[in-house]
């Protein structure tokens, strides 16, 4: 018959196949971004060693520093110290600051995580139950106001939302704080006050895009017929989209739950500058402006990498889900 | 005794709740006795699936049940709220979809699935529930019972998916069944064992049964009343027996006709005895083709054939037995792998970039499918036009008396000339797409699956045409169908394909009585016939018989896994010689004289 016995081991050796060929063709998307970092970051105008000597620094100064830096190596010789350095977890100097690299993004990095790490607490229930309401509603009065409020919510640039915030809870009603500064000490809930702002307003951008995208998931399958199967079967019509449809549509969730996720880290520079937050993006930011071109890569890299560990993990709960993949 | 199931007056809209709503069904009226089945037979479109559904209180979306009664036993469906009637559905009226493999859900195992109904209805605790399931698929002769039910659908046959979704609806016990051309997307092979399976396990019940079909001789076997419908009214309703033997309505009798399509008489010039399209020792397939000269995926093997001028070969075999792909390498669509093609003498090449103009012309391919083989925004005219154009360099006032010469040939009123495909009916598109094919005035068409699509009494209509385009024109025809009952109809001479290979080839007469080859018995015995009682009459078909493992590498008979009549070391041993029957037939068996 169509399972033999032994399809369950060779179902996940297939499925264990399909995962490495994942996690294979991440790692080389990530070695690709990094020659990409790295020339990019080549192109840009201005040289390190002529940027500290300043400009009236002869020449003779300039070349002695180049050499120190290994700025006079062949661009190839530097791409790969660079790349063994950061598989190393050691990214380079920031000659701006003064500093390794990797005490300033220690610095940096927990504050984002810990932002993104609530907002995604509060954003994924929060556009789950939106989706899935609106879903089911499809049509009725709940379902277009919800529709007509998310609608706005994506439309909304994010420096709108943050200021209405701050406008609303810091300097009318005087609840929050007007900047997120992550208290050295004191318990989760004082850290939940100073971030509660910019949780908000991550939350809202990102709720809006899942909610959407979730919604429309849903809806794309209550018209097959083993939905109405199940109807006729006097299955209930939350049983029906949790238990039934749910399971079905959770490839294009997750997908679209990755894509926005990504963003509460690599794309919150506005909010961290408007509530003044010290994270990554904005350290990122400051890299650019300053010509810190160490900082820069290093910090473009983890963003990549936060994207791709996000892609692949929606990727193997795709698949994980689907049994024709699961079990061949 | 007060009937079971009683309908009156039953009217369903679709549209709007204002006068914009078009009524679909109107004005019927049943009633059923405890434990009795009642069929609603009827063309596509004759709103048997609508009035099935009304009796679990549920219509599609866009549609709604605007008046009338409908009572079960004691209780007023349409006067049930929402959650009454999620109480009553899958516990008291289950239903069986008319497609099982599009109505299981894809990512739950099927024990889940089929205990589900009992479950939410509080009707058993999970254990009981599936040690019932487990007893349902035994009645339901389903393979390995224990185990069955942890699979995935899309790891089981639309035969089993089908009988699996009856243990579904069987669950819970209900009063009344609904069953919804449960077998029309199956094979006749497996729709015998189907019917047989159902029959069984809804009488062991006591249920009370409704039946949709459009196909009478299968009602025939399931059915002890027989409604028939047309337009979403009532035409005829009456015992089985009667409806079936006696009709008094017109339109029954026309679908009783449209059935069982009568031979169609062979043109009055016997066709030349130079054959037009000839083929020998062809193999093909899909894929690249390595240096032996098999493809990846092999489909045919083997298959020669000859087609006279003015001649219909019939090629039947169940889905995924390569006859598509038969017509494909005669269109010049796929390469043949070895072999040829002859044509009209001259050999074809194998691919479309080679053959000339003419060959083009001379050869045309009718799809099944006259919807997607048809640009839906094109005019008739601008479909008939590029033929012409192309074939023929015809323009102007030329193009349009041949295009009224073609419309008449189909039966079709010239004024349909300017209207666009997508405002056709299925026949009235299925005649645009042979008109088509008749513009490049061809000598043989290979017609795929023409009248599958379409419902009996629509398609009986094209199989007329056919014929008498044939007289008229002299037209040879490759006839692709799975129905052996329309194959009979209008060809001269069939093959069987199974499994790539051309089991049987023989004139028709061959067919009307055995001996046959064993698959083709198979055939035969299992198209249902139009009386009662001819399911009890068709003894349950014994085991293949036991034998050794079949030799490795061999070129073996490929019915061999499912034939009765098989021989331990020979069919498992050696590849099957041809035998020329009495009957005029040749087929592909190691029995030289074949059983039955
Ligand atoms: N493009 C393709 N690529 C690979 N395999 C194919 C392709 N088309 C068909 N096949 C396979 O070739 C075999 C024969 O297919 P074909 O379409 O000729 O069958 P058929 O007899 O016409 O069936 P049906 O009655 O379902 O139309 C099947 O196993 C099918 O899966
Ligand atoms: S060759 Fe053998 S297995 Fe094949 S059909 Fe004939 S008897 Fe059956
Ligand atoms: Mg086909």
């Amino acid at each position: 018959m169509a399972a033999p016995p032994t399809s369950r081991e060779s179902g996940n050796a297939f499925l264990l196949i399909l995962l490495a060929k994942r996690v294979a063709s991440g790692l080389l998307t990530l070695f690709l971004v990094s020659l990409v970092v790295f020339i990019i970051s080549g192109l840009l105008p201005g040289d390190a060693a002529q940027e500290m000597l300043g400009q009236s620094a002869t020449p003779e100064a300039v070349a002695a520093l180049r050499q120190q830096m290994g700025l006079d190596q062949p661009a190839a010789v530097r791409f790969l110290r660079w790349l063994a350095g950061l598989l190393g977890g050691d990214p380079g100097f920031s000659l701006v600051a003064n500093m390794p690299v990797a005490d300033i993004i220690a610095s940096r990095l927990p504050n984002s995580l810990i932002l993104a790490a609530l907002s995604t607490l509060v954003a994924v229930p929060l556009a789950l139950t939106i989706g899935i309401t609106s879903a089911m509603r499809q049509g009725g009065r709940l379902d277009r106001a919800l529709n007509t409020t998310t609608l706005a919510m994506v439309a909304l640039p994010e420096f709108l939302i943050a200021t209405i915030a701050v406008l609303i809870f810091a300097v009318e009603l005087r609840w929050l704080p007007s900047i997120a500064l992550v208290p050295a000490q004191g318990g989760f809930l004082d850290l939940l006050r100073a971030l509660a702002m910019p949780i908000l307003s991550l939350s809202i951008i990102v709720v809006a895009q899942m909610a959407r995208m979730t919604r429309a998931a849903i809806i794309a399958q209550l018209g097959l017929p083993y939905v109405e199967m199940a109807r006729l079967k006097g299955v209930s019509p939350a049983r029906l989209v949790l238990v039934h449809v749910l399971p079905n549509a959770i490839a294009p969730i997750v997908n679209a739950m990755a894509l926005s996720l990504s963003y509460l880290l690599g794309g919150a520079v506005i909010v961290e500058t408007i509530f003044n937050y010290p994270g990554l993006a904005s350290l990122m930011v400051n890299a650019v402006t300053s010509r810190d071109m160490p900082l820069l890569q290093a910090c473009a890299m983890i963003f990549c990498c936060a994207y791709l560990s996000l892609v692949l993990i929606a990727d193997t709960v795709a698949i994980l889900a689907n049994p024709r993949l699961r079990n061949r | 005794m007060k009937p079971h199931v009683e309908v009156k007056g039953l009217r369903v809209t679709a549209g709007g709740k204002d006068d914009s709503a078009i009524t679909i069904v109107e004005g019927v009226d049943f009633t059923i006795p405890r434990g009795g089945v009642l069929a609603l037979i009827g063309e596509s479109g004759s709103g048997k699936t609508t009035i099935a559904l009304t009796l679990m209180g549920y219509a599609r979306s866009g549609c709604r049940i605007a008046g009338g009664s409908i009572r079960l036993g004691d209780t007023d469906i349409l006067g049930l709220d929402e959650p009454g009637l999620a109480a009553l559905r899958g516990d008291r009226v289950a239903y069986i979809a008319q497609s099982a493999a599009a109505s299981f859900n894809p990512s739950k195992r099927i024990m889940d699935q089929v205990v589900e109904p009992a479950l939410i209805h509080g009707r058993m605790d999970r254990k009981t529930a599936e040690a019932k399931a487990v007893s349902l698929f035994k009645a339901l002769a389903l393979p390995q019972p224990d185990s069955i039910g942890n699979r995935y659908p899309h790891q089981l046959s639309g035969g089993q998916l089908q009988r699996l979704m009856a243990a579904m609806a069987l669950i819970t016990g209900p009063e009344l069944v609904i069953l919804d051309e449960p077998t029309t997307a199956l094979d006749v092979t497996t729709q015998i064992e189907v019917l047989r399976a159902f029959k069984h396990a809804v009488a062991s019940q006591g249920a009370t049964a409704i039946y949709v079909s459009h196909d009478l001789a299968v009602v025939a076997q399931m059915a002890d009343q027989i409604l028939v419908l047309n337009k979403g009214r009532v035409r005829e309703a009456g015992v089985a027996a009667q409806v079936l033997q006696s009709p008094t309505d017109d339109y029954t009798r026309t679908l009783m006709a449209a059935a069982r399509p009568a031979p169609k008489p062979a043109p009055a010039v016997p066709p030349a005895q130079a054959p037009l399209l000839e083929i020998k020792g062809l193999f093909a397939g899909y894929g690249k083709v390595d240096n032996t000269g098999r493809p990846e995926i092999p489909v045919l093997r083997d298959i020669s054939l000859s087609i006279a001028k003015g001649a219909t070969l019939g090629v039947i075999g169940e889905s995924g037995s390569g006859k598509s792909t038969l017509a494909r390498v005669v269109a010049g669509l796929i390469r043949p792998a070895s072999g040829a093609v002859n044509f009209d003498g001259q050999r074809l090449p194998g691919g479309l970039e080679q053959r000339s103009r003419d060959q083009f012309r001379r050869i045309q391919l009718v799809f099944q499918n006259a919807d997607t083989a048809l640009n839906p925004a094109h005019s008739v005219e601008e479909i008939l036009g590029r033929p012409l154009r192309f074939y023929h360099g015809l323009k102007g006032a030329a193009q349009r008396k041949r295009m009224a010469e073609l419309l008449d040939l189909i039966r079709l009123p010239a004024s349909l000339a300017g209207r666009a495909c997508s405002g056709l009916s299925g026949g009235q598109k299925q005649r645009i797409n042979l008109a088509r094919a008749l513009a490049a005035k061809p000598d043989l068409i290979l017609c795929d699956e023409v009248t599958s699509a379409l419902d009996t009494v629509v398609g009986a209509a094209i199989l007329d045409l056919l014929a008498e385009l044939r007289r008229e024109l002299g037209l040879a025809y490759m006839f692709i169908s799975h129905d052996i009952g329309t194959v009979c109809a209008i060809c001269d001479d069939i093959m069987v394909l199974y499994g790539g290979t051309a089991v049987e080839i023989g004139p028709r007469a061959a067919y009307q009585a055995p001996p046959f080859h064993p698959y083709t018995d198979l055939l035969v015995g299992s198209v249902p016939e139009l009386r009662a009682g001819w399911l009890e009459e068709q003894a349950a078909r014994p085991a293949p018989p036991a034998i050794g493992p079949a030799l490795d590498g061999a070129d073996l008979c490929r019915f061999l896994p499912r034939c009765t009549a098989r021989i331990d070391g020979l069919c498992n041993q050696f590849t099957p010689p041809r035998h020329h029957l009495p009957g005029g037939s040749d087929i592909l068996c190691h029995h030289p004289e074949a059983v039955n």
